[in-house]
Protein backbone atom coordinates (compact mmCIF):
# COMPACT_ATOMS: atom_id res chain seq x y z
CA UNK A 1 0.00 0.00 0.00
CA UNK A 2 1.36 3.10 -1.12
CA UNK A 3 0.19 6.25 1.36
CA UNK A 4 0.39 9.86 0.70
CA UNK A 5 1.07 11.66 3.64
CA UNK A 6 3.83 13.86 2.95
CA UNK A 7 3.41 17.17 0.42
CA UNK A 8 4.07 14.64 -2.25
CA UNK A 9 1.89 14.32 -4.90
CA UNK A 10 0.47 10.54 -5.84
CA UNK A 11 2.84 7.90 -7.15
CA UNK A 12 2.15 6.31 -10.53
CA UNK A 13 4.13 3.37 -12.14
CA UNK A 14 4.85 3.50 -15.73
CA UNK A 15 4.99 0.71 -18.03
CA UNK A 16 6.58 1.47 -21.96
CA UNK A 17 6.02 -0.68 -25.24
CA UNK A 18 8.82 -0.56 -27.43
CA UNK A 19 7.43 -2.28 -30.55
CA UNK A 20 4.15 -3.58 -31.95
CA UNK A 21 3.23 -7.30 -29.83
CA UNK A 22 6.11 -6.67 -27.12
CA UNK A 23 4.78 -6.55 -23.40
CA UNK A 24 4.70 -3.62 -21.57
CA UNK A 25 7.65 -3.16 -19.58
CA UNK A 26 8.20 -1.77 -16.24
CA UNK A 27 9.57 1.94 -16.95
CA UNK A 28 10.55 3.35 -13.36
CA UNK A 29 7.78 5.74 -11.56
CA UNK A 30 6.67 9.34 -11.70
CA UNK A 31 4.57 11.64 -9.39
CA UNK A 32 1.44 13.46 -10.37
CA UNK A 33 -2.22 14.58 -10.14
CA UNK A 34 -4.06 12.59 -12.30
CA UNK A 35 -4.15 10.07 -14.90
CA UNK A 36 -3.86 12.77 -17.94
CA UNK A 37 -0.89 14.54 -16.15
CA UNK A 38 0.99 11.02 -15.02
CA UNK A 39 0.74 9.85 -18.72
CA UNK A 40 2.53 13.49 -19.66
CA UNK A 41 5.20 12.99 -17.39
CA UNK A 42 5.35 9.39 -18.01
CA UNK A 43 6.17 10.83 -21.78
CA UNK A 44 8.57 13.16 -20.97
CA UNK A 45 10.66 11.31 -18.21
CA UNK A 46 10.54 7.94 -20.19
CA UNK A 47 9.79 8.48 -23.69
CA UNK A 48 11.52 11.07 -25.17
CA UNK A 49 14.68 8.42 -25.93
CA UNK A 50 14.27 5.74 -27.52
CA UNK A 51 11.52 4.45 -29.46
CA UNK A 52 8.44 4.05 -27.43
CA UNK A 53 5.04 2.87 -28.92
CA UNK A 54 2.29 3.16 -26.13
CA UNK A 55 2.54 4.20 -21.94
CA UNK A 56 0.39 2.68 -19.31
CA UNK A 57 0.08 4.70 -15.92
CA UNK A 58 -1.15 2.73 -13.04
CA UNK A 59 -1.69 4.16 -9.51
CA UNK A 60 1.30 2.67 -7.25
CA UNK A 61 -1.60 2.09 -4.91
CA UNK A 62 -3.23 -0.36 -7.18
CA UNK A 63 -0.51 -2.48 -7.14
CA UNK A 64 -0.30 -5.40 -4.35
CA UNK A 65 3.27 -7.03 -3.97
CA UNK A 66 4.80 -9.83 -2.33
CA UNK A 67 6.72 -9.44 0.89
CA UNK A 68 10.27 -9.90 1.34
CA UNK A 69 8.82 -12.43 4.15
CA UNK A 70 6.98 -13.74 1.36
CA UNK A 71 10.01 -15.08 -1.04
CA UNK A 72 10.81 -18.31 0.72
CA UNK A 73 6.92 -19.75 0.92
CA UNK A 74 5.91 -18.12 -2.54
CA UNK A 75 9.38 -18.53 -4.99
CA UNK A 76 11.59 -21.21 -3.18
CA UNK A 77 9.55 -24.71 -3.80
CA UNK A 78 10.11 -23.52 -7.83
CA UNK A 79 14.34 -24.07 -7.61
CA UNK A 80 14.08 -28.23 -6.73
CA UNK A 81 11.66 -29.05 -9.35
CA UNK A 82 13.62 -29.49 -12.57
CA UNK A 83 10.40 -31.00 -14.14
CA UNK A 84 8.20 -27.95 -14.31
CA UNK A 85 11.08 -26.54 -17.09
CA UNK A 86 10.29 -28.15 -20.99
CA UNK A 87 13.98 -27.92 -20.66
CA UNK A 88 13.99 -31.27 -18.39
CA UNK A 89 12.37 -33.20 -21.31
CA UNK A 90 14.22 -34.41 -24.34
CA UNK A 91 12.65 -34.26 -27.86
CA UNK A 92 12.42 -36.78 -29.99
CA UNK A 93 15.25 -37.75 -32.37
CA UNK A 94 15.46 -35.74 -35.58
CA UNK A 95 13.02 -32.87 -34.39
CA UNK A 96 15.00 -29.43 -34.06
CA UNK A 97 13.98 -27.74 -30.77
CA UNK A 98 12.83 -24.11 -31.11
CA UNK A 99 15.82 -22.61 -29.75
CA UNK A 100 18.46 -23.75 -31.88
CA UNK A 101 16.51 -22.80 -34.96
CA UNK A 102 16.76 -19.07 -34.22
CA UNK B 1 4.12 37.23 -60.82
CA UNK B 2 7.07 37.53 -58.37
CA UNK B 3 10.29 35.78 -58.88
CA UNK B 4 12.32 33.72 -56.24
CA UNK B 5 14.97 36.49 -56.70
CA UNK B 6 13.01 38.97 -55.31
CA UNK B 7 11.00 37.12 -52.47
CA UNK B 8 14.46 37.02 -51.32
CA UNK B 9 14.44 39.46 -48.59
CA UNK B 10 11.10 39.06 -47.40
CA UNK B 11 11.70 35.32 -47.02
CA UNK B 12 14.59 36.18 -44.90
CA UNK B 13 13.00 38.52 -42.96
CA UNK B 14 10.36 36.11 -42.67
CA UNK B 15 12.57 33.36 -42.01
CA UNK B 16 14.03 35.44 -38.86
CA UNK B 17 10.34 36.23 -37.38
CA UNK B 18 9.48 32.50 -37.10
CA UNK B 19 12.43 31.42 -36.33
CA UNK B 20 13.29 34.05 -33.54
CA UNK B 21 9.83 33.64 -32.03
CA UNK B 22 10.80 29.87 -31.61
CA UNK B 23 14.82 30.77 -30.68
CA UNK B 24 13.51 33.71 -27.85
CA UNK B 25 10.62 31.17 -26.29
CA UNK B 26 13.16 28.22 -26.25
CA UNK B 27 15.67 30.20 -24.09
CA UNK B 28 13.38 31.70 -21.56
CA UNK B 29 12.17 27.98 -20.84
CA UNK B 30 15.45 26.47 -20.77
CA UNK B 31 15.51 29.27 -17.61
CA UNK B 32 13.33 27.01 -15.78
CA UNK B 33 15.75 24.18 -15.74
CA UNK B 34 16.76 23.00 -12.69
CA UNK B 35 13.78 25.45 -11.47
CA UNK B 36 10.63 24.03 -11.78
CA UNK B 37 8.20 23.07 -9.21
CA UNK B 38 8.81 18.95 -9.66
CA UNK B 39 11.85 17.16 -11.05
CA UNK B 40 8.74 15.76 -14.06
CA UNK B 41 7.79 19.29 -14.63
CA UNK B 42 11.51 20.66 -14.76
CA UNK B 43 12.07 17.60 -17.50
CA UNK B 44 8.40 18.05 -19.46
CA UNK B 45 10.03 21.84 -19.46
CA UNK B 46 13.82 21.39 -20.77
CA UNK B 47 11.77 18.83 -23.72
CA UNK B 48 10.05 21.54 -24.94
CA UNK B 49 12.55 24.19 -24.83
CA UNK B 50 15.07 21.68 -26.95
CA UNK B 51 11.94 21.37 -29.03
CA UNK B 52 11.73 25.15 -29.57
CA UNK B 53 15.41 25.44 -30.09
CA UNK B 54 15.73 22.85 -32.31
CA UNK B 55 12.99 24.73 -34.64
CA UNK B 56 14.37 27.75 -34.09
CA UNK B 57 17.77 26.51 -35.18
CA UNK B 58 16.25 24.78 -38.28
CA UNK B 59 14.24 28.25 -39.77
CA UNK B 60 17.78 30.22 -38.89
CA UNK B 61 19.65 27.87 -40.75
CA UNK B 62 17.57 28.15 -43.69
CA UNK B 63 17.17 32.22 -43.56
CA UNK B 64 21.06 32.01 -43.82
CA UNK B 65 20.73 29.97 -46.50
CA UNK B 66 17.64 32.28 -48.59
CA UNK B 67 19.99 35.19 -47.35
CA UNK B 68 23.11 34.01 -49.29
CA UNK B 69 25.53 35.81 -47.51
CA UNK B 70 26.97 32.96 -45.78
CA UNK B 71 25.94 33.38 -42.16
CA UNK B 72 25.09 30.75 -40.28
CA UNK B 73 22.61 30.01 -37.09
CA UNK B 74 25.52 30.53 -34.73
CA UNK B 75 26.25 33.71 -36.70
CA UNK B 76 22.15 35.10 -36.43
CA UNK B 77 21.95 33.60 -32.64
CA UNK B 78 24.53 34.57 -31.35
CA UNK B 79 25.66 38.10 -33.32
CA UNK B 80 22.50 39.90 -34.11
CA UNK B 81 21.78 42.93 -31.71
CA UNK B 82 18.44 43.27 -30.10
CA UNK B 83 16.80 45.91 -32.48
CA UNK B 84 17.31 43.15 -34.91
CA UNK B 85 15.67 40.25 -33.21
CA UNK B 86 11.87 39.73 -35.48
CA UNK B 87 10.26 37.87 -32.18
CA UNK B 88 7.11 38.54 -30.92
CA UNK B 89 7.66 40.40 -27.68
CA UNK B 90 4.96 37.74 -26.26
CA UNK B 91 7.68 35.30 -26.24
CA UNK B 92 10.50 37.26 -24.66
CA UNK B 93 8.31 38.26 -21.59
CA UNK B 94 10.28 37.18 -18.37
CA UNK B 95 8.84 33.81 -16.69
CA UNK B 96 7.02 34.80 -13.61
CA UNK B 97 5.60 32.18 -11.89
CA UNK B 98 5.06 29.02 -13.05
CA UNK B 99 0.96 30.09 -13.97
CA UNK B 100 2.70 32.97 -15.98
CA UNK B 101 4.94 30.94 -18.52
CA UNK B 102 2.21 28.46 -18.41
CA UNK B 103 -0.23 31.27 -20.00
CA UNK B 104 2.56 32.74 -21.88
CA UNK B 105 3.49 29.03 -23.77
CA UNK B 106 -0.73 28.15 -23.99
CA UNK B 107 -1.13 31.58 -26.02
CA UNK B 108 1.78 30.85 -28.46
CA UNK B 109 1.34 27.42 -28.63
CA UNK B 110 -2.59 28.00 -29.60
CA UNK B 111 -0.88 30.61 -32.43
CA UNK B 112 2.01 28.16 -33.61
CA UNK B 113 -0.08 24.94 -33.78
CA UNK B 114 -2.24 26.49 -36.62
CA UNK B 115 0.81 28.70 -37.86
CA UNK B 116 2.01 25.79 -38.50
CA UNK B 117 -0.41 23.31 -39.15
CA UNK B 118 -0.77 26.06 -42.35
CA UNK B 119 2.70 26.01 -43.27
CA UNK B 120 3.14 22.36 -43.44
CA UNK B 121 1.63 22.59 -46.69
CA UNK B 122 3.96 26.15 -48.01
CA UNK B 123 4.80 26.07 -51.58
CA UNK B 124 8.29 26.11 -50.10
CA UNK B 125 9.59 22.82 -49.87
CA UNK B 126 12.35 23.36 -46.98
CA UNK B 127 10.41 25.56 -44.88
CA UNK B 128 7.02 23.18 -45.22
CA UNK B 129 9.14 20.14 -44.47
CA UNK B 130 10.57 22.31 -41.28
CA UNK B 131 6.89 22.99 -40.49
CA UNK B 132 5.94 19.24 -40.83
CA UNK B 133 8.05 18.49 -38.10
CA UNK B 134 7.38 21.33 -36.00
CA UNK B 135 3.95 20.30 -36.22
CA UNK B 136 3.88 17.27 -33.91
CA UNK B 137 6.32 18.76 -31.25
CA UNK B 138 3.43 21.95 -31.28
CA UNK B 139 0.96 19.25 -31.01
CA UNK B 140 2.44 17.69 -27.59
CA UNK B 141 3.48 21.58 -26.16
CA UNK B 142 -0.55 22.72 -27.26
CA UNK B 143 -1.50 19.36 -24.97
CA UNK B 144 1.04 20.36 -22.27
CA UNK B 145 0.09 23.98 -21.28
CA UNK B 146 -3.30 23.24 -22.41
CA UNK B 147 -3.81 20.78 -19.30
CA UNK B 148 -1.89 22.16 -17.27
CA UNK B 149 -4.03 26.09 -17.64
CA UNK B 150 -7.33 23.74 -16.84
CA UNK B 151 -5.85 22.96 -13.68
CA UNK B 152 -4.18 26.01 -12.46
CA UNK B 153 -7.46 27.44 -13.80
CA UNK B 154 -9.50 25.11 -11.91
CA UNK B 155 -7.38 24.47 -9.04
CA UNK B 156 -7.28 26.27 -6.35
CA UNK B 157 -8.32 30.13 -5.44
CA UNK B 158 -4.25 30.72 -5.60
CA UNK B 159 -3.81 29.00 -8.75
CA UNK B 160 -7.37 30.58 -10.28
CA UNK B 161 -5.74 34.21 -9.17
CA UNK B 162 -2.56 33.62 -10.66
CA UNK B 163 -3.20 32.48 -13.84
CA UNK B 164 -6.00 34.54 -14.76
CA UNK B 165 -3.77 37.17 -13.95
CA UNK B 166 -1.27 35.98 -16.47
CA UNK B 167 -3.40 35.81 -19.17
CA UNK B 168 -4.55 39.48 -18.26
CA UNK B 169 -1.25 40.55 -18.52
CA UNK B 170 -0.14 38.75 -21.76
CA UNK B 171 -3.19 39.84 -23.49
CA UNK B 172 -2.85 42.61 -25.65
CA UNK B 173 0.82 40.93 -26.45
CA UNK B 174 -1.30 38.91 -28.88
CA UNK B 175 -2.42 40.86 -30.96
CA UNK B 176 1.03 41.01 -32.81
CA UNK B 177 0.88 37.61 -33.58
CA UNK B 178 -1.92 38.06 -36.24
CA UNK B 179 -0.23 41.25 -37.68
CA UNK B 180 1.82 40.96 -40.93
CA UNK B 181 3.96 43.28 -43.19
CA UNK B 182 4.11 44.49 -46.48
CA UNK B 183 6.66 41.94 -47.51
CA UNK B 184 4.97 39.36 -45.34
CA UNK B 185 1.49 39.54 -47.77
CA UNK B 186 4.05 39.17 -50.66
CA UNK B 187 4.86 35.67 -49.45
CA UNK B 188 1.40 34.92 -48.71
CA UNK B 189 0.39 35.69 -51.92
CA UNK B 190 2.88 33.70 -53.35
CA UNK B 191 1.67 30.32 -51.12
CA UNK B 192 4.90 29.99 -49.07
CA UNK B 193 3.75 32.27 -45.65
CA UNK B 194 0.71 31.83 -44.26
CA UNK B 195 -1.66 34.38 -43.95
CA UNK B 196 -1.48 35.60 -40.21
CA UNK B 197 -4.92 36.85 -40.26
CA UNK B 198 -6.67 34.34 -41.43
CA UNK B 199 -5.51 31.99 -38.12
CA UNK B 200 -7.56 34.26 -35.56
CA UNK B 201 -10.62 32.72 -35.68
CA UNK B 202 -9.16 29.56 -35.03
CA UNK B 203 -6.97 30.63 -32.61
CA UNK B 204 -10.21 32.24 -30.48
CA UNK B 205 -11.83 28.93 -31.28
CA UNK B 206 -8.70 26.53 -29.30
CA UNK B 207 -8.35 29.74 -26.83
CA UNK B 208 -11.95 30.16 -25.97
CA UNK B 209 -12.49 26.73 -25.13
CA UNK B 210 -9.62 26.18 -23.17
CA UNK B 211 -10.21 29.35 -21.31
CA UNK B 212 -13.75 27.51 -20.06
CA UNK B 213 -12.90 24.53 -19.36
CA UNK B 214 -10.63 26.34 -16.80
CA UNK B 215 -12.87 28.34 -15.46
CA UNK B 216 -10.77 31.09 -16.81
CA UNK B 217 -12.18 34.68 -18.23
CA UNK B 218 -11.01 35.39 -21.70
CA UNK B 219 -9.51 39.14 -20.96
CA UNK B 220 -11.39 42.20 -22.42
CA UNK B 221 -10.35 43.56 -25.84
CA UNK B 222 -9.00 46.97 -25.48
CA UNK B 223 -9.59 47.60 -29.16
CA UNK B 224 -6.53 49.54 -29.64
CA UNK B 225 -3.29 47.72 -31.32
CA UNK B 226 -0.65 48.57 -29.88
CA UNK B 227 1.87 46.27 -30.91
CA UNK B 228 1.58 45.43 -34.24
CA UNK B 229 4.48 43.02 -35.94
CA UNK B 230 6.64 44.75 -38.18
CA UNK B 231 4.32 47.86 -37.84
CA UNK B 232 6.77 50.62 -37.32
CA UNK B 233 10.15 51.00 -39.39
CA UNK B 234 11.60 50.13 -35.90
CA UNK B 235 10.61 46.40 -34.51
CA UNK B 236 9.35 47.32 -30.99
CA UNK B 237 10.57 45.16 -28.39
CA UNK B 238 10.54 45.17 -24.52
CA UNK B 239 13.08 45.46 -22.16
CA UNK B 240 13.77 42.28 -21.28
CA UNK B 241 14.98 41.10 -24.48
CA UNK B 242 18.11 43.05 -24.41
CA UNK B 243 18.98 41.43 -20.76
CA UNK B 244 18.53 37.98 -22.08
CA UNK B 245 20.25 38.60 -24.97
CA UNK B 246 23.49 39.44 -23.30
CA UNK B 247 23.00 36.53 -21.11
CA UNK B 248 22.24 34.48 -23.97
CA UNK B 249 25.24 36.05 -26.30
CA UNK B 250 28.36 36.73 -23.45
CA UNK B 251 29.60 33.67 -24.07
CA UNK B 252 29.73 33.21 -28.03
CA UNK B 253 30.84 36.69 -28.28
CA UNK B 254 33.89 36.51 -25.73
CA UNK B 255 35.14 33.34 -27.19
CA UNK B 256 33.97 34.22 -31.18
CA UNK B 257 35.76 30.87 -32.16
CA UNK B 258 34.99 28.67 -29.49
CA UNK B 259 33.39 25.00 -29.95
CA UNK B 260 31.35 23.40 -27.29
Amino acid sequence: MSTNDDSQWPLWEVFTQSETGAAHQHAGSVRAVDPEMALQNARDVFGRRGPVLSIWVVPSSAITATRPSDTGPFFDPADDKVYRHSSFYKGPTGIKSQNSEA
Amino acid sequence: MVTNEQMRPALFEYLLCLGDDMLVLGHRLSEWCGHAPIIEEDIALANIALDCIGQGAALLRLAGHVEGKGRTDDALVYFRDPMDFKNAELVEQPNGDFGFTIARQFLFDAFSYHLYEALSKSGHTELAAIATKAFKEISYHLRHSSEWTRRLGDGTAESHARIQNAFDELWPLTDELFAADESETVLVGAGVAANRESLKPAWDGTVNEVLKSATLARPQEDGVKLHTRNGGPVRRHSEHLGRMLAEMQSLARAYPEAEW
